[in-house]
């Protein structure tokens, strides 16, 4: 059932991406939509059977790559990932219906969303080398195109482009050179026979291969140094896409260093994992802070993304590096966290990109500093908006907390481990969790309050009205979803761990004890989100009616509303209340070494006299320091490089024959 | 969730006493509370040499404003109504789950380091929303500043706690409670008393006290709590004291129990709980106190070098876990 099932779903993707190039205008955008929707519950129907039963299934056909053939297995590693992308793909489906009704897209808008969702279903379910890498360069073509998508009216979009195009290619070349030479090594190309033959590959060759696709993976993944594309792309795509981009595709750069990391190479060395830990690390981190500090909506959700990947990746590292000290039930205790979040992180962070979709469809921009009051106009995008807020700052009874709660507790078995290395690392791993949990916080009251609360601080917010029921339903589904698995997690664990035994890290998680909550098996350490919830609302409620029931005469008792302190002047207007930029400027201020804030300050004065100031504009940026410190000398470098090289060919055909000539003495030369 | 109450009723049968139990320590926080803001406010008056208000001056504000009438900002949303009453239900929460009166409090299934620093945290995000909602110039500076020492005190406070945890090698709060208690010689430790340091900064923090905020100033320029609160008034404004004050008790109460746990209630049984009623109490008062004698000889800190104490705090519990290790 789960192969037809997947198949019927990449089949219905296709056909959507098909009829979404052909269909007239009128037609097409709500055909892709809900052949795309349907792909997705087919693909969901069949990575579900396969995470349940815990069967995988493969496919060879010889018919449609040349000399390889295609393999396709999907075991319950890769069945998560489809599952994760086919809810987001679900959501994102539905969205796209009210989000392309206003101003249609074109054809190649509306058929390259379907292909990249059939691409992202494909890619974790490629069982060979030649297969894999057909499917992640289809994958990056076609998140580009999508990425393109308002290339006419935006010269960011075209930037963007350039700069993801740049990212992903370099990282795909990584990852080639890193399968290839693994293949050849291992004496055949498809990843079963690899892992096969693991163990008669040497380590140095397999510590190459690592890193090479650790390259590779984590550029896709977003980890920071290599994250630069991500605060650019996923701003610039239009919303379903970069709520596929952030929901579903970076996730894949983490399969990418599982499925090579553990399942091909079969765990390998402590500090291949080590590495990974402290590109989480730092990751988290900067993203966090980034995070904290922007303020464009959709940028902050970029930076949220950046921070998410390095908690997982501390989980994925922390979880390798234990497995290869020995500790194996830990491990997978570890790895089970890691994967929950990342889980969790396609939940909210689906749904963020979603809304900030929302927001910019109705209040005709994303810049936080020109939002303000929407939660009165847009209620259920608030509400939405708002849930998956509040997951993403692990506040109870959401997803965020259920699997950062794991997450934590699972680093804090591992300071049991004997080897100093990994209890340095975990260590660093919790202080990191405790950091990018109160920065977080900070980030997300930010994008919340100072969008949807307070007063309109443009006409167009003024004017926003609320989006459509598709759109609404596609974000109350993800929505939903993260309040669901932040109050009964419990249920979820069991499928996912499925994906963390299947031949990853060996004898895993029996460290789970069954149930609706969270509870750790070997401790004394459990939660139950289900209970703090309804804790909380009994509380809630007594808190309300001791309020209410207070002796207090009858004409007081419905609040009355009074006009806002004005610091004693009778004018409040929108012009005074906080931006998102003042809101962020203190603890920009504080980790100004990270952020390195750009500030601009110029002072006309009156003819008259220096002392009467006649005007006064600032400006400040927050760039990417590591884009300033990595990118731009190699950029410069390259760029000096090639104009270096523009001297030798100046148009002259005579000089042309030069070469062509030499050349020819030169490989007779070498040749004789 | 009634499938997991029932099971939890068939299988403790001591759940009445437990529920008990936790109702009294929601309501000794929540009378405490005031009571210990009363009793800091009474020791530095009289230090300065003046009378002061009575001890039971915050019950009696608290009396006075549930009675006036509620009066909201105009324009303001439902959060700024939900604000104050999730900021001291999830206070309630958190002084229900953690072992304060009695080590075996209702929700075990939650009473863990990590829940109450998030629940606090929830507190801490409504009351920042709260504060954003009127749209006023005082409301989201006030907002943002408390967010700043909250972002930088969180980490803190999550790192010191671990700090016990670890010893305890669990994250459950009765647990490194009850393993303290059995354990007398841990609390002369290098890493326990760097996480008390550590744990002091956050409490001074958190609860807005001297030298991070002044809560007895209304001048603009200084001030971090108050400004956010600005806009409420009445029963709200009711809300907001009280939550505000069971923060203060809670975190006064986790520091007593955690560095000092004689006389709470381990055992169950009444006069056990009386015993440690009166302990969390003395506890309590006695770290007030000094909290409050060192509020009259500190100068408030300038709001830019608060992160720098902050970030020492961090430092400090950073390297009480790291001793930890290294010792064991």
């Amino acid at each position: 059932m789960s192969t037809a099932a997947y198949f019927i779903g990449l089949g219905a993707a296709s056909a959507a991406a098909l009829l979404g190039a052909v269909l007239p205008a009128r037609r097409r955008l709500l055909a892709a939509a809900v052949l795309s929707a349907a792909a997705c519950l087919a693909a969901l129907v069949g990575a579900g059977d396969v995470l349940v039963s815990g069967h995988a299934f493969s496919v060879h056909t010889a018919q449609v790559l040349p000399l390889t053939g295609v393999d396709l297995s999907l075991d319950p590693l890769g069945a998560l990932f489809v599952a994760a992308t086919a809810v987001v793909g679900l959501a994102v489906s539905c969205y796209s219906v009210g989000y392309g009704v206003h101003a249609t897209p074109s054809r190649i808008a509306t058929a390259t969303l379907p292909a990249f969702l059939a691409t992202l279903l494909l890619v974790p379910a490629a069982a060979s080398v030649a297969t894999f890498m057909v499917a992640w360069e289809l994958m990056a073509l076609t998140s580009l195109l999508a990425l393109l998508t308002d290339h006419r009216r935006r010269r960011e979009t075209r930037d963007a482009a350039q700069w993801y195009a740049a990212m992903t290619h370099i990282g795909a070349a990584a990852i080639l050179l890193g399968l290839v030479l693994l293949a050849a090594h291992a004496g055949g190309q498809s990843f079963a026979a690899i892992a096969a033959h693991r163990r008669q590959l040497s380590l140095p060759l397999t510590s190459v291969v690592f890193v090479l696709t650790l390259f590779g993976f984590a550029s896709k993944a977003g980890a920071v140094p290599l994250h630069v594309w991500l605060p650019r792309a996923h701003p610039e795509a239009p919303s379903p896409v970069s709520a596929l981009m952030s929901g579903a595709m970076v996730n894949l750069g983490v399969y990418g260093i599982l499925r090579v990391g553990e399942d091909l190479l079969g765990g390998g060395e402590m500090w291949w994992w080590l590495v990974v830990a402290a590109l989480g690390v730092v990751s988290a981190v900067f993203g966090a802070l980034h995070a904290a500090a922007s303020t464009d909506t959709k940028r902050l959700l970029a930076y949220s993304t950046v921070d998410n990947v390095g908690l997982v990746l501390i989980g994925v590292g922390a979880a390798g590096a234990l497995a290869a000290g020995g500790q194996q039930a830990l491990a997978g205790l570890v790895l089970l966290a890691a994967l929950f979040h990342l889980v969790n992180h396609a939940l909210f962070k689906g749904c963020l990109f979603l809304g900030a979709g929302a927001l910019q469809h109705a209040a005709g921009t994303r810049d936080l500093d020109r939002l303000g009051g929407l939660a009165r106009k847009m209620p259920a995008t608030a509400i939405f908006f708002g849930a998956g807020a509040l997951s993403i700052s692990a506040l109870p009874g959401l997803n965020g907390f259920a699997s950062e709660w794991l997450l934590f507790e699972g680093l804090l078995q591992g300071f049991a481990s004997r080897s100093a290395v990994t209890v340095a690392a975990l260590l660093a791993g919790v202080a990191t969790l405790a950091i990018t949990g109160g920065l977080t916080a900070t980030a997300f009251v930010k994008a919340l309050g100072v969008g949807f609360l307070g007063q309109p601080r443009s006409e167009g917010a003024g004017a926003a009205r609320e989006v459509g029921p598709s759109m609404l339903i596609g974000m109350g589904f993800l929505a939903g979803g993260c309040v669901v698995l932040g109050i009964v997690p419990g249920v979820v664990l069991p499928v996912i761990d499925r994906a963390t035994t299947a031949g990853l890290v060996a004898g895993a998680s029996r460290a789970i004890r069954p149930g609706l909550g969270l509870a750790l098996a070997s401790v004394h350490s459990e939660i139950d989100p289900g209970l703090l919830v309804g804790g909380l609302l009994v509380a809630l409620v007594v808190a309300w009616g001791a309020v209410r029931l207070a002796p207090r005469s009858a004409e007081l008792r419905s609040p009355r509303r009074a006009a806002a302190w004005g610091c004693g002047r009778d004018l409040q207007t929108a012009r005074m209340e906080i931006t998102a930029t003042s809101f962020a400027e203190p603890l920009q201020r504080v980790f100004a070494d990270v952020l390195r804030p750009d500030h601009d300050l110029e002072v006309t004065h009156t003819a008259e006299s220096r002392y009467f100031p006649e005007a006064i504009t600032f400006h400040q940026r927050v760039d990417d320091a590591v884009e300033r410190v990595v990118y731009r000398p190699v950029m410069a470098a390259v760029a000096w490089w090639g104009h270096l090289a523009r001297r030798v060919p100046n148009g002259s055909v005579h000089r042309y024959l030069a070469f062509g000539f030499a050349t020819l003495v030169l490989v007779l030369v070498v040749l004789a | 969730m009634i499938g997991t109450l029932a099971t939890l009723v068939a299988t403790s049968p001591g759940l009445l006493a437990r529920v008990g139990a936790s109702a009294l320590q929601v309501v000794a926080v929540c009378v405490g509370g005031p009571l210990l803001l009363g009793l800091m406010g009474k020791i530095r008056s009289r230090a300065e040499g003046r009378v002061g208000p009575p001890i039971t001056q915050g019950l009696l504000d608290l009396r006075k404003l549930v009675r006036k009438e509620a009066i909201r900002a105009e324009h303001t949303s439902a959060v700024a109504a939900l604000a104050p009453l999730v900021l001291v239900s999830s206070a309630a929460l958190c002084a229900a789950i953690t072992p304060l009166v009695t080590a075996r409090p209702v929700i075990a299934g939650g009473a863990d380091v990590f829940a109450v620093v998030y629940l606090l945290l929830m507190g801490s995000v409504a009351l920042a929303l709260g504060g954003l909602d009127a749209g006023t110039a005082f409301g989201g500076m006030g907002s943002s500043r408390a967010m700043t020492v909250g972002a930088i005190s969180e980490p803190a406070l999550l790192v010191a706690v671990l700090a016990l945890a670890i010893q305890a090698h669990t994250s459950n709060l009765p647990g490194i409670v009850n393993a303290s208690l059995s354990h007398p010689e841990w609390l002369a430790s290098p890493q326990r008393l760097l996480a008390l340091a550590a744990l002091v900064v956050v409490v001074i923090a958190e609860t807005g006290r001297i030298p991070v905020d002044n809560p007895s100033t209304h001048l603009e320029l200084t001030m971090i709590h108050e400004a956010m609160i600005l806009e409420y008034a009445g029963p709200d404004l009711a809300l907001v004291t009280v939550g505000e004050a069971m923060r203060l008790g809670l975190l006064l109460g986790l520091v007593a129990n955690l560095f000092f746990p004689w006389g709470i209630d381990a055992s169950g049984g009444g006069l056990a709980m009386l015993v440690g009623l009166v302990a969390l109490g003395a506890k309590t008062a006695a770290i007030a106190a000094s909290v409050a004698l060192v509020e009259v000889s500190t100068a408030k800190l300038r709001l830019f070098r608060v992160p720098e104490l902050l970030a020492g705090g961090f430092v400090l519990a950073a390297v009480a876990v790291t001793t930890g290790l290294v010792a064991r």
